[in-house]
């Protein structure tokens, strides 16, 4: 009967941990991208029936194959970079911002906005000029505006700049189909007020803007007034209101600036990669960089590991396919998911300790039978024995109990 | 006392007490035996023995942090024990979540009420409940022995023993082969019917807890939403919830420390009541005086050791402190005679809403003087923290002036009204508040003692941040306030709750204040960090410093303040002399039953008191 | 609009309702149970991907000879995917007590691609044959008039009926049963909810995958009845207007029945006003979403105690917490 009952005791328990070393943390979670990865190659090994030494060779033929695959994912990976360092301050301050999508569209869009009706009339330099300012002006005009009602009303901000991404959405359909009535649908590349190209390609730019915004980011966070006032909002409001911080101030300063980075790289893309906008142009990657932000631990230098393991599974898993003759763009994204999940895991083993269940009466036993299993090499005792010996410690117990109450 | 076996009759934990001469047979309901606990590096319990007799009231004393709550909690199946046995009845149990805590009759009331907001009083006692047992083969085989039954007396059935007209009504009734084997086949459906039955909300719910609540003697709307109950009205709603799930052992964790003397005084009625009625009742206290008022024995732990249990009528005060404490301690706050005492912070009128409009602070007004202590009473959400978050600041008020005395300006005054914290700052006021929520409010958890240090202190200079002076501050706090930590780069949040207290007020007294405000700075500190910060008030007052001391225990209140004013739902019901003061008149401002002003309370006459009804 | 146009709006607007009236009833009771689920989108695509790939075998290997078995065993494959997802989601955010809002995001990423995937694998082959089993999901019930209140309650597909039947049965168990009382004790409380002994971890399971794979029935209807069972990469806005009709309707399935109504007329809209071009089409599209921002920013700000979310939505529960 006692038996049964211990029996019922959990069998895993788990313990918070008070504390891991810093750079256990990382070690744990850099196992768990390479776990991923390595993952990931297993699984399109096994769902394509390749060998799995194919789809690695694929994977990094896919990113670093050729020097324009290179130069691909560098600016691939620094664009989605500044998206992530964008919402980064916001998470921050735990204003869950996941509307980066759209702040980065209607950037884009704008650009190409001023490349569409400037085009020719005014001179290039000019143009950027111009379209740079209408670029930040719209991008933070998207991200403040759940920031103001998020600080005067607490306004839940994860639907509203959802919705903000939608509103983007629909206004550059209604411009494309505006501005090409035709049933293409497509709006082709203007040669207008491009940015120049460094080093003949559009890839150079993009990644000085994002080895900018990193280090600008570190510092802003580190050791500024601004980012600490981030940081104590962020983890309490009422310690902010206590030391005199205007909350709602840091609320909408800190989407000012969020909103800032996003147009930043919605202005790469329009007016200095794709020239043009279509409801694809961000492609996702608004959610990405949140995910890769959060997983980034806000850490500026995690941050752009992240985004190269993301734009690299991106890259190669697409290859993979290609090269196993599968047209299918959406592996990619399921990749990313899988990745994202396990990396998720990982979380957990960094924030709990898993204890397996030992009673002192259980470790007792163990040594009995491990004696029992030296003279005997059949693997356990009989039930009976086990109810034996166990009866006989309760009786000790028993004893000792009688002994200590007398 | 000696305890005797009386040899093999007897079950092993049944034991015949012999005292005086009388014996009294004592059963015991729960024993723990060798329980231990840790979290991380922590030892919260180590290796406890305890017994717990039926019809016996049980407090577990021991100072903040000695373990008591972690033991109960071991009980009532929120946590579980790393080592050790608990038995009830004699039955070795395992008790691995509140569910099994119920199925043993063991129900906890929580310190911090376990209640859902947004709830009926009703719900919340009904809540959790489980479906009566049913089980299908049991019933099958009840229901076909009660139609044997049956059908026997019907076929020996006499009709001439039961004449008369109405004879028919006592023939019992013959239940043909067919129709038991029907009501046996419909069985399952009568299980699922009694299901569907238990789980639908009825509109009566209410009405039979409050059949139960009536019952037992408590008087309580049970329709009222909790947000709507008062402190004491959420304990009552907890104390039915227990009784409701027929708990024979019930825990209480510190009930009295939200209540005022009278409230407690009921409180204790209601626990003689239950201990009558043969429950086991433990409470968890570190107030002295309540365990000699109420319990029957004493268990003492210190350090998550049990050091002791011991007859209530056999010890008293002193030597439970010795226990409590390891060591002598004298229990006596010093309290040095203010002089020279001018004011500091006059508040007149001050009114302030919530956000549903209603008045929090109504007319509110009182001076602080320098180099007194002043101490703020009330039961707690009385508007005290209100009131000092409006002084700082915090709390947009509505009416009412607040006026600062500036030392350094021979005290010409300034106004505070509706002032932000930063703009308070600006004018120069040197105004230091300990809040209530020390690690939501004062401090941040998750940041290190510098960067803690660095909140009151980062304006200074421009844009970018000075660390070096505010890692100074916290090196000098870590040693002079003896502050229990690996390094200044350690978050707050892993410090004890203590040390935690001595690095907010030790920055807050940094800030060289001349009106220092600490809400229940001592609230969950062990007796050492208590003195600690007695002491350190206390100083400050020598150093001709305002001090307002939002407090709960007013034995401690009592010896330690200079003024006491008692605040009842948001209006000031008296302001009294601290060394005059009579506990139990304050218990009576404190639920607003009384009103006395200060010339009433100097000469303290009973003449001057003006009930305000019953 | 003549008579006739209005009757086939309001016809339409209901049908499309239905897809948001699952996606909403289904994330109000896992919002109920504390959990913020932003992995809808995904839980629909991903229920409405298996849907169909079963419903597509079914056909290829026994015709459109029996259509109760064509209806019921894909809905069945349906919730089971949903419900699948709903244990993924409750294993990372219960068991191991993940941040929601990023499991949330990783399955929306994670749930569309992957029905993209299975979707464009499948559309290579002759997948374009769901479409001939559309018609017994929009049949079984159907009235045959021209009658315009027939026309607009009793001529849509079984789901639509559906929809509203669990809409209905979510409110009731919500509000009238000690399972709803649990529930919501556990969104509002879970220590409280633990202490009285209720099984929070079981609830927040349980909750988690009915409230998925209510929400993947919806991702399901919309392809096979409301696209006729052409696949179109809708379902991730779909999703994302299910969530925020639930803070339209309060938490309350009930209500939802005409928010969603509402939003489905909104969708639509654009096709019923005469004149329009397409660009003018998309800025009316534009308003569910605009509608959805005003809903939330009205509710913040006149919000009272009652409409409040679960107090203890988006946080995770651990017992032994100090």
């Amino acid at each position: 009967m006692v038996n049964e009952k211990k029996e019922r005791e959990p069998l895993i328990h788990l313990v918070k941990r008070d504390h891991l070393d810093a750079w256990k943390q990382w070690a744990i979670r850099l196992g768990a991208i390479a776990g991923s990865l390595l993952f990931i190659c297993l699984l399109i090994s096994i769902v394509l029936k390749g060998s799995p030494f194919k789809v690695v060779e694929f994977m990094f033929k896919g990113a670093f194959g050729t020097n324009l695959n290179v130069n691909i994912f560098f600016r691939d990976a620094a664009i989605l970079l500044i998206i992530s360092l964008a919402v980064t301050p916001a998470f921050k301050m735990r204003f869950w911002n996941i509307g980066a999508e759209g702040q980065v569209l209607i950037s884009a869009y704008m650009s190409v906005l001023c490349m569409f009706y400037l085009g020719g009339k005014v001179s290039d330099t000019l143009l950027i000029f111009i379209s740079l300012i209408a670029s930040l002006s719209v991008g933070i005009l998207w991200a403040v505006i759940p920031a103001i009602f998020k600080a005067l009303w607490n306004t839940n901000e994860t639907l509203f700049t959802l919705m903000m991404n939608y509103i983007a959405l629909q206004i550059v359909l209604y411009s494309i189909k505006a501005w090409v009535p035709t049933s293409s649908g497509q709006l082709p590349p203007l040669t207008s007020g491009n940015l120049p190209q460094i080093a003949g390609g559009d890839y150079v730019l993009s990644i000085i803007v994002a080895i900018f915004i990193t280090v600008f980011l570190f510092i802003y966070m580190r050791f500024s007034k601004h980012g600490y006032e981030v940081s104590v909002v962020g983890e309490s409001q009422n310690t902010a209101r206590y030391i005199g911080i205007n909350v709602p101030k840091v609320i909408i300063r800190t989407l000012v600036l969020s909103g800032a980075m996003c147009a930043i790289a919605g202005f790469l893309i329009g007016a200095g990669i794709d020239h043009t906008v279509s409801i694809d142009t961000v492609g996702g990657r608004g959610f990405t960089a949140v995910l890769v932000s959060w997983l980034g631990q806000f850490n500026p230098l995690a941050i752009v590991l992240m985004s190269c393991v993301v734009v690299f599974l991106s890259k190669g898993t697409t290859r993979v396919m290609e090269s196993f003759g599968i047209a299918n763009a959406f592996f990619a994204e399921v990749a990313t998911g899988i990745c994202f999940l396990i990396i998720i895991i990982c979380e957990f083993f960094i924030r709990y300790r898993v204890i397996l269940k030992k009673s002192e009466k259980k470790v007792a036993h163990e040594d009995l039978e491990l004696a029992a299993q030296g003279e005997d090499s059949s693997e356990q005792l009989t039930a009976n024995e086990n109810e034996d010996v166990r009866l006989l410690q309760k009786d000790e117990q028993n004893d000792d109990e009688e002994g200590r109450r007398i | 006392m000696c305890i005797t076996w009386l040899g093999g009759n007897f079950p092993p934990n049944r034991f015949i007490f012999f005292s005086g001469g009388n014996s009294v047979e004592k059963t015991v309901a729960i024993e723990l035996r060798g329980i231990t606990k840790t979290f991380g590096d922590v030892v919260a319990n180590k290796n406890v023995d305890l017994d717990v007799y039926k019809g016996e009231i049980l407090s577990i004393l021991g100072e903040n942090g000695s373990g008591k709550t972690t033991l109960m909690n071991m009980i009532s199946g929120i946590y579980f024990p790393d080592e050790g046995h608990i038995y009830i009845n004699g039955e070795e149990v395992v008790i691995k979540s509140p569910k099994d805590a119920f199925a043993h009759k063991i129900g906890m009331i929580h310190q911090h009420f376990k209640l859902v907001d947004t709830f009926s009083a009703a719900d919340n006692i009904i809540l959790g409940e489980k479906c009566p047992k049913f089980d299908l083969k049991e019933e099958k085989e009840k229901l076909a022995e009660a139609h044997r039954a049956e059908n026997e007396a019907y076929e020996h059935y006499d009709e001439s023993e039961h004449p008369g007209p109405l004879a028919y009504m006592t023939k019992p009734k013959f239940h043909s082969e067919k129709e038991t084997k029907r009501k046996l086949a419909l069985m399952p459906l009568v299980g699922i019917g009694k299901k569907i039955k238990f789980n639908w909300l009825a509109k009566k719910r209410a009405d039979v807890v409050q059949d139960i609540a009536n019952r037992f003697g408590f008087k309580i709307d049970l329709k009222k939403k909790i947000y709507d109950l008062s402190v004491s009205e959420k304990q009552t709603v907890e104390i039915i919830k227990v009784l409701y799930r027929g708990a024979d052992i019930l825990i209480l964790d510190e009930p009295t420390a939200v209540l005022t003397p009278q409230e407690i005084d009921k409180l204790f009625d209601v626990l003689r009541n239950m201990k009558a009625a043969g429950k086991s009742i433990i409470i968890i206290t570190h107030k002295l005086n309540e365990v000699m008022a109420i319990s029957d024995r004493v268990a003492v732990l210190r350090k998550g050791e049990h050091i002791a249990t011991v007859n209530t009528s056999e010890t008293n005060e002193q030597q439970l402190t010795e226990m409590m404490v390891g060591k002598k301690v004298s229990l006596n706050i010093d309290r040095t005679e203010p002089h020279d005492v001018k004011n500091r912070l006059v508040v007149s009128g001050l009114t302030a809403l919530d956000i549903d409009g209603v008045k929090v602070l109504d007319n509110v007004s009182f001076e602080a003087r320098s180099g007194e202590i002043l101490g703020i009473a009330g039961i707690a959400g009385s508007g005290q923290r209100q009131l000092l978050e409006a002084i700082a600041g915090l709390y947009k008020i509505k009416d009412g002036a607040i006026t600062y005395f500036d030392p350094a300006k021979d005290d010409a005054p300034v106004d505070l009204r509706s002032k932000t914290p930063v703009q308070i700052r600006d004018l120069g006021v040197r105004l230091s508040f300990v809040p209530e929520d020390r690690l939501g409010m004062g401090l941040v958890g998750n940041m290190d003692l510098i960067d803690n240090m660095m909140l009151r202190s980062y304006r200074k200079g421009f844009m970018f941040l000075d660390r070096k002076s505010p890692k100074k501050l916290a090196e000098t706090i870590v040693e002079e306030l003896e502050v229990v930590t690996p390094s200044t780069h350690t978050a707050v949040r892993r410090l004890s709750g203590g040390n935690v207290q001595k690095v907010l007020v030790g920055r807050e007294i940094a800030a060289s204040p001349s009106v220092l405000m600490a809400a229940y700075p001592v609230r969950g500190l062990d007796i050492n960090s208590s003195y600690t910060i007695y002491n350190l008030l206390n100083d400050q007052k020598e150093k001709k410093v305002a001090v307002i001391f939002v407090g709960e225990d007013l034995d401690v209140l009592i010896q330690l303040c200079d003024r006491i004013m008692i605040i009842c739902g948001g209006k000031v019901t008296g302001i009294v002399d601290g060394r005059t003061a009579d506990k139990n008149k304050i218990g009576l401002m404190m639920m607003g039953q009384l009103h006395m002003d200060e010339g009433a309370a100097l000469t303290d006459s009973s003449t001057e008191v003006m009930p305000d009804g019953e | 609009m003549t008579g006739a146009m209005l009757v086939q709006f309001i016809k339409s607007a209901m049908r499309l309702s239905a897809t948001f009236l699952y996606g909403s009833t289904g994330e109000t009771i896992i919002e109920k149970g504390g959990h913020l689920n932003l992995g809808i989108p995904g839980v629909m695509s991903v229920g409405a991907a298996c849907g169909c790939i079963a419903e597509y075998y079914l056909v290829k290997s026994m015709g459109l000879s029996a259509p109760a078995l064509l209806v019921l065993i894909p809905l069945l494959v349906t919730i089971f995917a949903g419900a699948l997802m709903g244990l993924l989601y409750s294993f990372l955010t219960v068991t191991l007590r993940a941040n929601q809002n990023v499991v949330g995001l990783a399955m929306t990423t994670f749930g569309v691609g992957l029905a993209g995937y299975l979707i464009t694998k499948m559309q290579a082959q002759n997948f374009v044959i769901i479409t001939r089993a559309s018609r017994f999901f929009l049949n079984m019930f159907q009235v045959q008039s021209e009658n315009w209140f027939v026309q607009i309650f009793l001529s849509h597909g079984v789901l639509v009926y559906l929809a509203i039947i669990v809409a209905i049965v979510a409110q009731i168990i919500l509000s009238k049963t000690r399972v709803g009382l649990n529930l919501r004790a556990v969104g509002e409380n879970p220590a409280t909810a633990d202490a009285v002994g209720i099984n929070v971890t079981k609830y927040k399971y349980v909750s988690t995958c009915t409230g998925c794979a209510i929400s993947a029935i919806g991702g399901f209807f919309c392809i096979i009845d409301y696209m006729g069972g052409n696949w179109e990469y809708i379902l991730e806005g779909f999703g994302w207007l299910s969530i925020a009709l639930v803070i339209f309707s309060m938490w309350r399935p009930v209500l939802s029945i005409p928010g969603s109504f509402i939003f489905g007329g909104l969708y639509i809209l654009a096709n019923y006003i005469e004149g329009t071009t397409f660009a003018q089409m998309e800025i009316i599209n534009m308003l569910p979403y605009i509608v959805t921002v005003l809903v939330l920013i009205i509710t913040s700000i006149f919000g009272k105690k009652s409409v409040q979310p679960p107090a203890a939505l988006g946080t995770s529960y651990f017992r032994e917490e100090r």
